[in-house]
């Protein structure tokens, strides 16, 4: 990409001063549908809890894991009331903080209900903050783009709607009302990601260390979201992405002191909390080696439950190098879009963590209309969309007949987990693929000749 | 040349044979001149026999038994090295006894019980090497893990209290084994371990299954039977193997532990082909130290071999109601034991004062009371030490022939059951319930519950309740499961009020294991071990306050003290839950299938991050790319790209 001086010294004279004065204007004009929508949000997600389904859903393989299953988290406080330390038994794992905090506010268990709002809220703080930056990038840059991109970019008006889109989406997708409903601690997890998400975009890059460390305390993977905050934070602050530049080290040798110092005393903290070390290997160790194989969306528990004794260490390491892997090059590639690199990285994690459930999609699938721009390339939406909602019903069909009829085996459940992780990278990679061909039309213009002056076609090469 | 060989091995064994004499003293010369006599006709076997013999010198020890008058002179030595008494005292002593109680099922119950006493100290480091009825292979076991109390039971079937009432010794089914450690041990787990190992080649049985993730620490509810009042329950191990099938080669080596074997006194009746064909079966062994006289000055190991076993002779006796020993155990008793000092058979008549249940015979005028279980029971005594007991035939076949199928039984004033509620494979909830008959009233009792890790345990969901009310436990105890490594442990003490029913409810979750940690049957099922309900029971002789047909109005106001109540422990059912499997035959596919899926995401952002996009070129056709590749073959160059 040619233009990153130009776009970063042109970019300095126009960037939003005062993010919050659209957002005021924005919150009036949008009050009215976001009320009714967040109104919306509460009624079913109130409705469920009142019903016989809450106790359903909560028990769902799909939508609690071993980690953010409430009933494991009541066990924890359970056990801390026995006197017995929740980390001396294999059952509960969420961290001592977690553990500390509920023990004040259980009688609120509801809490997680709030705090899918907060994130919605912060989403959509979030999009909006977004939705002015690139209006001031559309401004800046409509000249420099051939003419027949226009339409590529969207205008003010179409951007206008994304932070309700934004809010609608994650709102209302079932998957954040399963897990909101299940009391899965995955609501508290995806809230520590939006609130790093929109410090950072906000520029604040204290608080974008503290809650990036937060969300890596609760989960080790958020580490892979370090890249793109160090991306995005030198990109406000115009440091050019260039190891001979000393600005450069010392600004990422500040973000990592202040992320590293914030994790050291969360650390310690947990440790002063309990007097001893025992929630390291039962969170992280926990994590890392997937010792429980309780079935889930995700693609490692049959994986473990039928690999070879001796085998199982080298695929363990090379499952959860996977995860990791992926940074660095992303990094390299889409080191000018570090929101993108956010989206495509909670997407990687969701997909490949060693105990994914459905919240943890939801909180990447909350991006979507973000890139609502990307549509026109998409080449497979409709097969995606197709494949996610039809294991989204088989899941609970099969677990049905593995687990009660008896009628079916595990094989059937984990044909289903593999299909739908197969969607969930088709559709990651489609918005990759999408985001980058436009990339290369803003560039090269939309409709690209042959040298003969037929019309061409692209192609990766 | 040969006889030159020969003759080295054969002096060699002379010294050999003359050092044994030395230390074994003078008891020894009766069997010396056989061994010579061998020595002479057969050189080479004799050697061989002098290295056996010098290698275990206490083989010969312990078969020196059958001559009958023969002491241990060097533990005589130790004890007390100066004086030498023309006819010491024997310090170890055999007591063999049969009780044999009808049951009110029509089935009968055969207990019995072998106790072998000898006043030796195992411990401080000294070798104890001379065993006369003591079974060395235990001395050595205790010495060498510094155990001080061990108990292991094998049982085969399960003891319904309902109808049979509470056994004399209670045993889960399966194998539990559970031992206290002399507090000088270190490391307990390592030499618990060791322990389980070489227990398992001395009965034969799967002990060598036991390991840290079925083995428990109760807190409460095992605490040692003989004196010492360590209690300290880090020294404690508990473990049980309810998959266990007890057989006759478990069987055998019991019986091998016996000072007579199976040759002569009561162990005669114990023939495995009888034995197994029963409804319930049962073998023990424990251990522990136990005074010597009411003083306690000296201590000394108590050994007590047990052996109870229901027979369904009702069913299996063409409808008739009779039994006799001949009938149950195909043997008939012509001796004790030589080398007991008492043996004896027990029959049970309670029921029957004036014969109008049963007809005994042959009729013993011998009769004993005693307080078994809280209830005062009158017994017929055989004495077999008595040549008169065997009547003229010289053998003595007792027979019990029913005239009545009336009559009541006293129910179990304890009793308790367990069962898995829900459906389907993944959650459950373990049941316990917990029956107190006793009509006015109500007694703590200490519930054990070892749950293996993969049910995982969910305490939050504990509930105790009877007679429709919640039943605080005044007690709980509970250790979380760690997987693959240790069971979830749950001890609580519960008052159970006066006739009622208490239900222990706790939720689990079922685990999926890796396909190697199943059973070789995986949709059997899997085996969770009994609930032990330890407790005190007032004893229904307390309970008889208006009867004084017996005793005297002064003596009947205040209960008893020692009287007043009994220890009782109750085994529950072990429980049969099943997991979910995954499929065992394709774990290459799923590896591979994974694999591909995995692949699939990193290929195609590989693919779109190493790519970069481009205008496509009109590929020329097939046969111009075939022309192309002949043109290269034939060395022009290509030209057409």
């Amino acid at each position: 990409m040619s233009g990153l001086p130009g776009f970063l010294i042109d970019d300095r004279l126009h960037f939003p001063s005062c993010p919050s004065q659209g957002g005021q204007r924005f919150l009036v004009e949008m009050a009215a549908p976001l009320t009714l929508l967040l109104v919306l949000a509460v009624t079913i997600r109130a409705a469920l809890f009142r019903s016989s389904l809450a106790e359903l859903i909560a028990e769902r393989v799909e939508v609690v894991s071993p980690i953010t299953a409430w009933k494991r988290v009541v066990e924890g406080l359970a056990l801390l009331d026995l006197g017995v330390s929740p980390y001396s038994g294999d059952v509960f794992h969420e961290t001592p903080l977690i553990i500390y905090l509920f023990h004040f506010v259980v009688d609120y268990a509801e809490i997680t209900f709030m705090l899918d709002i907060k994130t919605t809220l912060t989403f959509t703080d979030l999009s909006l903050m977004l939705f002015q930056f690139r209006k001031q990038k559309f401004a800046l840059e409509a000249d420099r783009y051939p003419l027949d991109c226009l339409e590529l970019i969207r205008s003010p008006k179409e951007m206008y709607y994304i932070p309700l889109k934004v809010a609608m989406f994650y709102l209302l997708n079932p998957f954040t009302i399963l897990s909101c409903v299940a009391k899965s601690t995955c609501g508290l997890n995806n809230a520590v990601v939006a609130l790093f998400i929109f410090s950072t975009i906000k520029g604040n890059t204290l608080l974008s260390a503290i809650f990036l460390c937060l969300a890596t305390y609760q989960s080790i993977y958020p580490l892979t979201l370090c890249a793109p905050a160090m991306l995005y934070l030198m990109q406000r602050q115009y440091i050019p992405v260039n190891f001979r530049r000393a600005s450069f080290w010392w600004f990422i040798a500040q973000y990592l002191f202040m992320y590293l110092g914030s994790l050291f005393v969360l650390i310690c903290l947990s440790f002063f909390l309990l007097g001893s070390w025992d929630y390291m290997p039962s969170v992280y160790g926990f994590i890392l080696s997937v010792p429980d194989l309780t079935p889930n969306i995700g693609l490692f528990w049959y994986f473990f439950a039928e690999m070879f004794e001796h085998f199982r260490l080298f695929f363990l390491c090379v499952f959860q190098i996977n995860v990791f892997f992926y940074t660095i090059p992303l990094s390299v590639k889409l080191k000018e879009h570090p929101v993108f690199l956010i989206f495509m990285q909670l997407a990687v994690i969701s997909i490949f963590k060693s105990y994914p459930t459905v919240g943890d999609i939801a909180l990447y699938m909350a991006f979507l209309p973000v890139w609502s721009h990307l549509y026109r390339f998409l080449r497979n939406t409709f097969l995606v969309s197709c494949v996610l909602l039809a294991c989204s019903t088989l899941f609970p069909v099969l677990w049905h007949l593995w687990i009660y009829a008896g009628s079916a085996n595990s094989n059937f459940y984990y044909a289903i987990t593999l299909l739908f992780n197969v969607a969930q990278i088709l559709l990651v990679s489609d918005y990759f693929y999408a985001f980058l061909r436009r990339e290369h039309h803003l560039t090269y213009g939309l409709y690209l000749k042959r040298k003969d002056g037929s019309e061409a076609t692209l192609v990766l090469k | 040349m040969a006889a030159h060989r020969c003759c080295f091995p054969v002096w060699l064994f002379i010294l050999c044979s003359f050092s044994l004499f030395i230390i074994a003293g003078s008891q020894e010369t009766t069997v010396a001149p056989e061994q010579h006599a061998s020595v002479l006709d057969n050189p080479q076997t004799a050697a061989e026999t002098a290295e056996q013999t010098a290698g275990e010198s206490g083989g010969v020890e312990e078969r020196r038994w059958e001559g009958t008058e023969v002491r241990d002179a060097a533990a005589q030595k130790q004890a007390e090295p100066a004086v030498l008494q023309p006819t010491p005292q024997p310090k170890d002593d055999f007591q063999e006894e049969l009780v044999v109680r009808p049951l009110h099922s029509g089935d009968i119950y055969a207990s019995f019980q072998f106790r072998t006493l000898w006043e030796t100290d195992f411990m401080r480091g000294n070798k104890v090497s001379h065993y006369r009825l003591f079974p060395k292979s235990l001395g050595q076991v205790i010495s060498k893990f510094s155990v001080r109390e061990l108990h292991i039971s094998f049982t085969q079937g399960y003891w319904r209290t309902m109808q049979w009432g509470q056994p004399y010794l209670p045993s889960p089914p399966g194998a539990e084994l559970w031992v206290w450690f002399q507090d000088s041990v270190t490391d307990v787990d390592a030499t618990w371990k060791e322990l389980t190992n070489v227990l398992s080649g001395i009965f034969c049985a799967s002990l060598n299954f036991i390991d840290s993730t079925n083995t428990v620490q109760p807190s409460a509810s095992f605490k040692p039977l003989g004196i010492g009042n360590v209690t300290d329950h880090r020294f404690l191990r508990y473990a049980t193997l309810p998959r266990e099938i007890v057989c006759t080669e478990n069987l055998t080596p019991w019986k091998k532990l016996l000072p007579c074997g199976s040759k002569a006194g009561l162990a005669v009746l114990l023939k495995s082909e009888k034995l197994f064909h029963s409804s319930f079966h049962s073998q023990a062994v424990h251990i522990r130290p136990v005074c010597q006289d009411w003083q306690c000055k000296t201590t000394s190991w108590e050994l007590r071999q047990t052996l109870n076993v229901v027979f369904d002779l009702h069913n299996s006796g063409q409808g008739k109601r009779e039994w006799s020993l001949f009938k149950m155990f195909s043997r008939t008793l012509t001796e004790a034991c030589p080398l007991a000092s008492s043996s004896k058979i027990y029959i049970d008549i309670t029921d029957n004062p004036e014969g109008e249940q049963f007809e005994l015979s042959p009729a013993t005028s011998l009769l004993s009371q005693a307080m078994v279980l809280g209830d005062r029971r009158t017994f017929s005594v055989y004495d077999l030490t008595q040549q008169d007991t065997f009547g003229s035939v010289r053998s003595l076949n007792l027979l019990i022939r029913w005239k009545s199928t009336e009559g009541d039984m006293l129910r179990p004033l304890l009793h308790a059951e367990r069962y898995v509620a829900g459906y389907g494979l993944q959650t459950g909830e373990i049941h316990t319930l917990m029956y107190n008959h006793h009509p006015y009233r109500s007694f703590p009792v200490l519930l054990l519950d070892s749950v293996p890790w993969y049910l995982r345990l969910y305490i939050h969901t504990l509930t105790v309740t009877s007679k429709g009310k919640d039943n605080k436990p005044s007690y709980i105890h509970y250790q979380p499961s760690k997987d693959r490594v240790r069971p979830h442990l749950l001890e609580m003490l519960v008052q159970l009020p006066p006739n009622s029913v208490t239900e222990v409810t706790v939720q689990f979750e079922r685990a999926l294991l890796k396909w190697t940690e199943y059973t070789p049957d995986p949709n059997h099922g899997f085996y969770v071990g009994s609930s032990v309900i330890s407790s005190l029971v007032p004893s229904t002789v307390a309970m008889d306050t208006n009867s004084t047909r017996e005793r005297p109005l002064f003596s009947s106001f205040f209960p008893c003290k020692e009287e007043s109540s009994y220890f009782v422990r109750v085994y529950t059912e072990p429980l049969l839950v099943n997991l979910p499997t995954p499929d065992f035959s394709m774990p290459y596919n799923v590896i591979c299938l994974t694999c591909t899926v995995v692949a699939v995401g990193y290929g195609s952002l590989y693919n779109l991050l190493t790519r970069s996009f481009q205008i496509e070129e009109p590929s020329p056709g097939l046969a111009k790319r075939i022309a192309n590749v002949i043109r290269k073959m034939r060395g022009f160059p290509g030209t057409m790209g």
